[in-house]
């Protein structure tokens, strides 16, 4: 009778999530593979349909041997990654962490910074891109540019100009972080910064003794949330390449799928190597409480 | 002279920094900028969009035009063809939103209230679908949406939807799993011993108790939706008009009206901004609408909860 019963549930629990388990299998794990198998493969449309021929790591040595612009592209990305992630987690939590305080027109501010996440679409981004108004204009009037550009070699001037000239794309990039780390703010029981000013802590200590710490799943989650949203976002370039080469007489499904796979292995090493990093400092930080 | 002068001090810096009024003063020139920093971008579109081409070309006039000049928004309004886009495009934004929500719902609701074999495996593939970009398996789902006659369609943004496959929809099954969870227990308990099934305490106390999170989900898969123009340029095919997508296709459009009509002048930035206006503004409004649904939904909805 007992067993019935269990093995019941787990049906109707299962019945749930059915719905997901089929859609998962034909519309990601099947297009998936799919994609991986095109990477193999020249694809032609003609008027009966889709014709493979397999021509197996052509695509691939195609891309890394000719394809300069696309190892370029992938290679900005990452760049872009690494600069961008680090500052739209520090200035959200510096944001998340002035909100906390006793602030008035807290919650004005509030919709200020959040603003940009109803509103941010490729194209609105693409025309502000375009009319330079993603930039400061003070960036542009004490001629920062130039001095970067003058200072620095290609390889970091390069991005440090990009990110400039996006400051305000950036930003724009950190609303919902902000409210995830207000979010999580808010949980901390305050009684252990009371205590610890008893103890005669300074705002700096408590920040770096009790904030951080209490924050560290929701860091991760930020980087995932920031990692994930800009590496498909519709200003991206390296998307806007696939999309072309898609389409592209010359080079096709094939080569667009040998691409998307190259995009995906990268996006999965970048989110490792921040795995690796955060349980790094993870560990150091209990280590030193 | 001594006390007075600690007394400024005090006043100044405070028992702790973060006490003082330099520290107040700080803090709030900090917030007005970077808040200024914000809205520098809308500003800025709003300012030119009001220029007729002499103040665009006039370097006397930054911010404020010399009178405002509302021709843009109109030769704008007509190129984007605007209620008719904003309705016709609802069905692949508002619909797929509303579907998605729902079956994201059902999908936490399983994996919250539930023991089955293999959960966590599948929990870390619905984590998956959430790395991988929809752009990486568009060329083969855009091969058999083709096949199956979906393309060029709003099926093709609505069935991912209601299968859990939409945009972003791991978040949202995410967000529900998570709160599913904090539901109490005993709440179901005390309906199944009133001989209740499990469907039935789904529909009936589950979804009434879970109206914040449902609001959220809406919102943001709404605003997701509605910005969404790379998926959607290529699996609608232009068969679908939506605000976002008209604006890709502005400059175009404007032109070969311009070509047609006596009345439009050649495209410049105020009309350009005038069309990135008009594309926002059904969001802008919503959002100073429902502002605390979108603000504080994040924090009851347990969205800063999750693994």
């Amino acid at each position: 009778m007992k067993m019935t019963h269990k093995r019941r549930d787990m049906l109707v629990g299962l019945s749930f999530i059915a719905i997901w388990i089929v859609g998962f299998a034909a519309l990601t794990l099947y297009p998936l593979i799919k994609t991986f198998i095109f990477s193999f493969q020249d694809v032609d449309i003609t008027v009966e349909g889709i014709v493979t021929t397999n021509i197996k790591f052509e695509n691939y040595r195609a891309l890394f041997k000719f394809d300069l612009n696309f190892m370029d592209l992938i290679r900005m990305f990452v760049e872009e990654i690494f600069i961008y992630v680090p500052i739209i987690i520090v200035f959200a939590m510096m944001i998340a962490v002035i909100l906390n305080q006793k602030i008035r027109f807290k919650g004005v501010f509030r919709s200020i910074f959040f603003l940009p996440v109803i509103i941010v679409s490729g194209p609105v981004v693409a025309e502000l891109f375009s009319q330079g108004a993603t930039t400061l204009p003070l960036i542009e009037q004490y001629g920062i540019l130039d001095i970067v550009t003058n200072t620095f070699p290609e390889s970091i001037s390069e991005p440090l100009e990009k990110m400039f000239s996006e400051i305000i794309f950036i930003l724009w990039m950190s609303g919902v972080q902000i409210l995830i780390f207000l979010a999580g703010l808010q949980k901390i029981d305050s009684s252990i910064y009371e205590a610890a000013a008893i103890d005669g802590a300074s705002p700096w200590e408590m920040f770096w003794k009790i904030t951080l710490p209490s924050l560290g799943n929701l860091i991760s989650i930020n980087i995932l949330y920031s990692v994930v949203t800009l590496s498909s976002f519709a200003t991206n370039d390296v998307l806007r390449k696939i999309r072309i080469d898609m389409f592209s007489p010359d080079e096709g499904y094939g080569y667009a799928s040998a691409e998307a796979v190259i995009y995906l292995i990268v996006i999965l090493l970048i989110l490792g190597l921040f795995g690796v990093i955060y349980l790094i400092l993870r560990k150091r930080s209990v280590r030193m409480s | 002279m001594i006390t007075t002068w600690h007394k400024i001090k005090h006043k100044l810096i405070g028992r702790t920094i973060t006490e003082g009024i330099l520290y107040k003063v700080f803090i709030y020139l900090l917030l007005t900028s970077i808040g200024y920093i914000f809205l520098f971008p809308l500003l800025f579109m709003l300012s030119n969009s009001l220029k007729d081409i002499d103040d665009l070309l006039s370097p006397m006039v930054i911010w404020i035009p010399s009178k405002i000049y509302l021709t843009n928004f109109q030769l704008a309004f007509q190129t984007l063809d605007y209620f008719r886009t904003f309705f016709v495009g609802l069905s692949v934004t508002l619909l797929p939103a509303v579907l998605q929500t729902f079956i994201a719902s059902l999908i936490g609701y399983g994996f919250a209230k539930f023991k089955f074999p293999f959960k966590n495996v599948l929990l870390g593939l619905v984590l998956l679908t959430y790395i991988i970009p929809p752009q990486i398996t568009m060329i083969s789902k855009y091969v058999l949406f083709t096949d199956l006659g979906l393309t060029n369609s709003a099926w093709s943004i609505i069935i991912p939807a209601s299968f859990g496959q939409g945009l972003n929809s791991a978040l949202f099954i995410f967000i529900f799993y998570q709160f599913f969870r904090m539901l109490p227990k005993t709440l179901d308990d005390a309906a199944r011993i009133d001989g209740a099934n499990r469907y039935y305490i789904f529909f009936k106390i589950a979804i009434p108790l879970s109206v914040p999170a449902y609001v959220t989900s809406l919102l943001f898969a709404f605003v997701w939706y509605f910005n969404e123009t790379y998926i959607a340029a290529i699996f609608l095919g232009g068969q679908v008009p939506t605000l976002q997508l008209n604006l890709v296709s502005f400059a175009q459009s404007y032109t070969a009206l311009a070509a047609a009509n006596q009345h439009f002048f050649s495209i410049n930035e105020g009309v350009k901004n005038a069309s990135t206006i008009l594309a926002i503004l059904p969001m802008l409004i919503m959002y100073f609408v429902l502002q605390k649904s979108f603000v504080e939904g994040i924090d009851k909805t347990g969205f800063a909860g999750g693994e």
